[in-house]
């Protein structure tokens, strides 16, 4: 049995994350006191910066000397990270970054969101990057999630995001603890650790010549457009003859999987489309989905953010109605059963 | 016929963009002669700052991390932290240095990182056309300050190298200036004693160098070097601030 956050600390140790920096902020301060007390055991670098922009910047730092490097926080923290995130993305740098997503905007709550979806998919800092999101749904997906995390962030020469909320953090679930299966890395030939033996090399985003920083916009478009058919990933539960489908993620998956059963007891053919990467998004699933059911219902913990990336991959094909709750309330799954049943009646669909 | 005198190995062969009279390549010239002299090319690695010297990586011939506007010293301390075999050092200017990168500083001299920082000081911010620095001085007109600084709106000039000497992580923390060659000569000494501090693990060092800027100060290179000399070196003294080898001998002795 693992806590959320327990999980995502093991399964950064487990990855071989040997350098962590953060700042404490509620709903995620469990990250830091694991990390604080692994890193000490494994030989590896656990530091409580000054800042959360000190934070990321101590995570860039050290992956430019070539260590698996990851931060975490919450909303009004992971805004402070922007412009690290930024400088990542261009000077093409791995590192993990979880969010453990609280009520917004401001201070907002501690309680759990979904609100920090545009902010994690539309590439919160400045510029022209993307940057790979993937919201874990159970324990053992944040352990599983966070292990992978670090290979794509490798994979790739980018920040992952691995965004959670204050449940996925909290929840305590059975976790089995497996060793990652190694894939093939390209080789670290870009680190800087002296220039012995090798010429001096420079990390570095200022391009002042536009053809070529032109040229680094397409070069990371070419490597954002790899990741599009590389990396979507999703969950479906009873779509197979399903008439309407509930897409969700993260805790809202979690709830809404509850109401799906709920309301199949009534004989009411509902499914679950659960995206686990968030950028890029699951398009392919959703579209093909759409060519066989007959109403799709986003629920998210928020006014609506994710219902704009399955608008666009359903395309106008069938129509999508939403339901959120922001803020923090966490609803339950009789009332999203309430709200299925509303519209399977209000659309006729049987 | 012996040579006596030739460029610095670490020192690429790159005309600098730095403007006549500008304080920066003379200062890029001693640290890359150090790195030669102490054979730290291998295993140095530099944080440059947003600023003029954004482009030192034209310059230096050794590994080089470039920092957003501020960071440099978190980025140096991620990079030691994760090699702390390594030499790795910042090079600021008063903007990065004492504005938007206080905490920075403040934070990675406090905890005592092994890193030394480079701190060029010349009272304006001059890659952005001379605006007012953190370091400009009352009365000094800038581009944002076209009165002249005034005490009762823009505040005083921040000493940020006297704050950093009373944090207990701070092991070496010096103010030289480049006005004459014999002090350029003493920086050169400064620097020296910064990277060895350093290296012998000792704690954080800071070297700040009051470096001419006649571009932004509207006046010929010759008399940007006597303003050095009259007008910053009276508002920022040069000398030892702080020193934990003395204090080392002394108890030894």
């Amino acid at each position: 049995m693992m806590k959320g956050t327990e999980a995502i600390g093991e399964g950064a140790v487990q990855a071989g994350c040997r350098c962590y920096f953060g700042y404490p902020i509620t709903p995620q301060n469990e990250i830091p006191e694991y990390m604080s007390r692994r890193m000490e055991e494994v030989g590896g670098v656990f530091l409580q910066g000054e800042s959360e922009i000190a934070s990321i910047n101590m995570v860039l730092g050290a992956a430019a000397a070539g260590m698996r490097a990851m931060t975490s926080s919450s909303s009004p923290g992971i805004s402070l990270k922007q412009e690290g995130l930024s400088f990542l993305a261009s000077l093409e740098l791995p590192a993990v970054v979880v969010n453990i997503n609280r009520g917004g905007p401001g201070l907002g709550n501690i309680a759990p969101s979904q609100g920090d979806y545009y902010q994690a998919t539309r590439g919160g800092g400045h510029g022209d990057y993307r940057m790979p999101v993937y919201a874990p749904a159970t324990v053992q997906e944040l352990y599983d999630i966070t292990m992978e995390a670090f290979d794509v962030a490798d994979l790739y020469r980018t920040p992952v995001m691995i965004l959670g909320d204050g449940m996925m953090g909290q929840i305590v679930e059975p976790v089995v603890m497996h060793e990652r299966k190694k894939i093939d890395l390209p080789p670290k030939d870009y680190i800087l650790d002296g220039a012995q033996g090798r010429p001096s090399r420079i990390i570095k985003s200022l391009i002042l010549d536009v053809k070529l920083m032109e040229e680094h916009n397409w070069k990371l478009k070419r490597k954002y457009d790899l990741m599009r058919k590389d990396l979507p990933r999703h969950d479906e539960f009873m779509t197979e003859d399903a008439k309407m489908v509930i897409v969700a993620y993260g805790t809202a998956a979690r709830i809404a999987k509850g109401a799906v059963k709920r309301v199949r007891s009534e004989g009411l053919q509902v499914g679950l489309l659960r995206p686990v990467t968030l950028w890029p998004f699951p398009e392919d699933a959703l579209r093909n989905l759409s060519k066989r059911v007959k109403l799709i219902l986003v629920f998210e913990m928020s006014t609506g953010q994710m219902i704009d990336d399955v608008k666009l991959a359903v395309g106008g094909r069938i129509p999508c109605e939403f339901y959120g709750r922001p803020g923090g309330v966490v609803a339950s799954p009789q009332e999203i059963a309430r709200i299925i049943e509303r519209h399977w009646l209000q659309r006729e669909i049987s | 016929m012996k040579k006596v005198f030739s460029r610095p190995q670490s020192l690429k062969q790159t005309p600098f963009h730095y403007c006549p009279g500008c304080g920066h390549s003379i200062i890029h010239r001693l640290v890359t002669e150090l790195i030669d002299e102490m054979d730290l090319r291998g295993k140095a690695i530099c944080v440059p700052p947003a600023g003029c010297a954004v482009l030192a990586y034209n310059y230096f011939d050794i590994d080089v991390c470039e920092s957003a506007h501020g960071r440099g010293c978190a980025i140096a301390t991620g990079i030691k932290r994760a090699l702390p075999d390594r030499f790795v050092f910042t090079y600021q200017g008063d903007g990065d240095m004492a504005a938007i990168g206080t905490a920075e500083t403040i934070h990675a001299a406090n905890r005592g990182e092994r890193i030394t920082s480079i701190f060029v000081n010349n009272a304006v911010y001059g890659m952005t056309g001379g605006q007012m620095a953190p370091t400009t001085m009352i009365g000094q007109k800038t581009t944002t300050s076209p009165f002249g600084r005034r005490s009762v709106v823009e505040g005083y000039p921040l000493k940020i190298t006297e704050l950093v000497a009373q944090l207990d992580g701070a092991a070496y923390v010096v103010r030289t200036s480049l006005a004459t060659p014999a002090k350029v000569i003493a920086t050169k000494k400064a620097l020296r004693k910064a990277f060895e501090v350093q290296l012998e693990g000792l704690g954080y060092s800071l070297v700040e160098v009051l470096s001419p800027c006649p571009t932004n100060w509207k006046v010929s290179p010759v008399e940007a070097l006597r303003y050095l000399e009259e007008r910053m070196e009276k508002e920022y003294p040069p000398g030892v601030l702080k020193d934990v080898t003395k204090a080392a001998q002394k108890k030894e002795g």
